[in-house]
């Protein structure tokens, strides 16, 4: 990858690797109790209703921006070019109570600044993307209804 | 079952604080072991009486070490408190449940931290590969406390009516009580609404003067029991109620996984601390609360009582937080204009109110309240 610096979450966790097993085929799971049918994010090993059974649970990859912040330097040099750039914390459509993190872009290979900050807002429509970042990390980006119109 | 309590039971005798700045000389170990030394001397406790330990788990001096340093006996009790500053209120709290169970008589607490300068600074070592919860936030480019702040600042600005002004008015009142401390590290830097405003961005909706110090130096304090504290020559600031605290979902500092992302880890130490303490939030005439960054005051105003739920702000832009007010806060500058010690100056500081001996002193104090981070497994006590 052209980015040696880049941060990147480790895959190999029994816990969450379902979560980016899935991300390579571009699908956004969360995890769904087998016995209760709770959902959860991030995932755990188990249930509140003390059930082990998590299996892995396809959303819709719409949300809304629950909030987000603007980041300015300093920071890593992996994003020290990038500055500044909007973070956001989505709310899933398919369960409003899970918020996700994550950058907000135009199409899944933009940069997490080509959204400027004052395109952003609480509340704002989103659908996920997902941006090969290396052969085993696959991260979700979210594209904004307005920016998708735009882009089209 | 009869009631067991610490309440009273336990008293901080000694006090000791190396110099708060930029770059001292030194290692961690050696502005520990000064602040325990002024400490003990403080307390007139001779070094080899030390049998308890308890510190914050981000501590580099080791244990074992400090006691070969020092010259302390043998240790029967040693604890370490997770969550960074969370953990200050924790350490003693947990060396005031030592002492009245018996074991331990005589416990240091302490913090050590030379963070002034930028490579020492825990974000900038962010490892290549994340996992746990920095998994969920690194790779988007949340890489410092400040970023996993913001959010929580900015909807909380949106749904309840607080505004940076607010926030200011945070910051603008601590730095004038500094401007009254000879050890605050901006004691000589005066801060204007307009230079706050003007002031560079960090992490939107926070700017630079939302954000704590960076600092080396070292706190430290010595618990004895109350019987003890009697032939000790300082006046004794009694450890009256103390809780820790976590909520079910909340997590460190990125609390977006609450039902409700505002019930926040200081509403458990809450219900356990009040309804432990004889005194009450409305008792309160000063309290030391944990201030990173400024939102955290808000929040944690309304998590502990003080306020309802939305209301701090407005308490804030009525004054009640500056040295005429209902509450006055951070009354030695707190950790965005003293010094940034995780927290443990602010005990330092609910230590000089009880005793009367702080430079911006409160009338007629007879306890004070502190309370660690907001945000993270947090803690509390009340001394009196
Ligand atoms: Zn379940």
């Amino acid at each position: 990858m052209e980015n040696k610096d880049i941060v990147i979450p480790a895959t190999d966790d029994p816990d969450t690797a379902g979560f980016w097993a899935a991300a390579r085929e571009r699908r956004l799971v969360v995890q769904r109790c087998g016995d209760c049918g709770k959902m959860r994010f991030p995932p755990r090993p188990a249930c509140t209703c003390g059930s082990f059974a998590m299996g892995w649970h396809e959303v819709s990859g719409r949300g809304r921006v629950w909030s987000y912040g603007v980041a300015h330097a300093p920071t890593l040099p992996a994003f020290a070019d990038l500055v500044p750039y909007v973070f956001a914390v989505i709310e899933l459509a398919d369960a409003p109570h899970l918020r996700m993190v994550g950058n907000l872009a135009t199409s899944a290979k933009a940069a997490i600044n080509s959204v400027p900050q004052d395109a952003v807002a609480i509340g704002d429509e989103v659908t996920v993307a997902f941006r090969p970042v290396t052969d085993e990390v696959t991260l979700p980006v979210w594209i904004p209804a307005t920016q998708s119109e735009v882009v089209q | 079952m009869s009631t067991l309590t610490i309440k009273d039971r336990v008293a901080i005798v000694g006090m000791g604080e190396t110099e708060f700045g930029k770059g001292l000389a030194g290692s961690e170990m050696e502005l520990a072991c000064r602040a325990i030394r002024t400490a003990l001397d403080e307390a007139g406790i001779a070094a080899h009486e030390v049998d308890g330990l308890s510190c914050s788990n981000m501590e580099a001096t080791h244990e074992e070490d400090l006691a070969d340093t020092m010259g302390f006996g043998d240790i029967t009790f040693f604890s370490r408190i997770p969550a960074g500053g969370g953990g200050g209120c924790g350490t003693v709290g947990q060396a005031a449940m030592a002492i009245a169970t018996g074991q331990a008589k005589v416990v240091v607490v302490w913090r050590s931290r030379k963070r002034s300068g930028r490579a020492s600074r825990v974000w900038g070592k962010t490892a290549q590969e994340v996992t746990d919860y920095e998994a969920w936030l690194r790779p988007f480019g949340m890489i410092r406390p400040v970023d996993d702040i913001a959010p929580m600042a900015r909807r909380y600005m949106h749904d309840f009516g607080a505004t940076r002004e607010d926030l200011g008015r945070i910051a603008l009142t601590f730095r004038a009580n500094a401007n009254q401390n000879p050890r605050a590290m901006m004691q000589a830097k005066t801060l204007t609404m307009e230079q706050y405003l003007g002031a560079r961005w960090i992490s939107e909706p926070l700017c630079l003067f939302d954000c704590c110090l960076e600092t080396d130096g070292a706190v430290a304090f010595v618990l004895v029991s109350a019987e003890r504290a009697k032939d000790c020559p300082t006046k004794p600031a009694y450890v009256h109620a103390f809780a820790q605290g976590i909520t079910p979902g909340s997590s460190l500092m990125a609390n977006y996984n609450l039902d409700d992302p505002y019930r926040l880890q200081t509403y458990a130490a809450a219900t356990r601390l009040w309804r432990d303490s004889d005194i009450q939030p409305g008792d309160v005439k000063v309290a030391q609360i944990y201030d990173a960054f400024t939102p955290e005051v808000l929040w944690s105003l309304e998590g502990f009582g003080f306020c309802e739920r939305g209301e701090a702000a407005d308490f804030v832009r009525r004054g009640e937080i500056g040295p005429s007010g209902k509450l006055p806060l951070n009354t030695a500058g707190g950790s965005l204009s003293e010094a940034y010690i995780h927290g443990f100056n602010l005990i330092s500081e609910a230590v000089r109110q009880v005793r009367g001996t702080s430079t911006a002193q409160v009338d007629d104090v007879d306890s004070a309240f502190v309370c660690s981070s907001e945000g993270v497994p947090t803690s509390a006590i009340v001394l009196r």
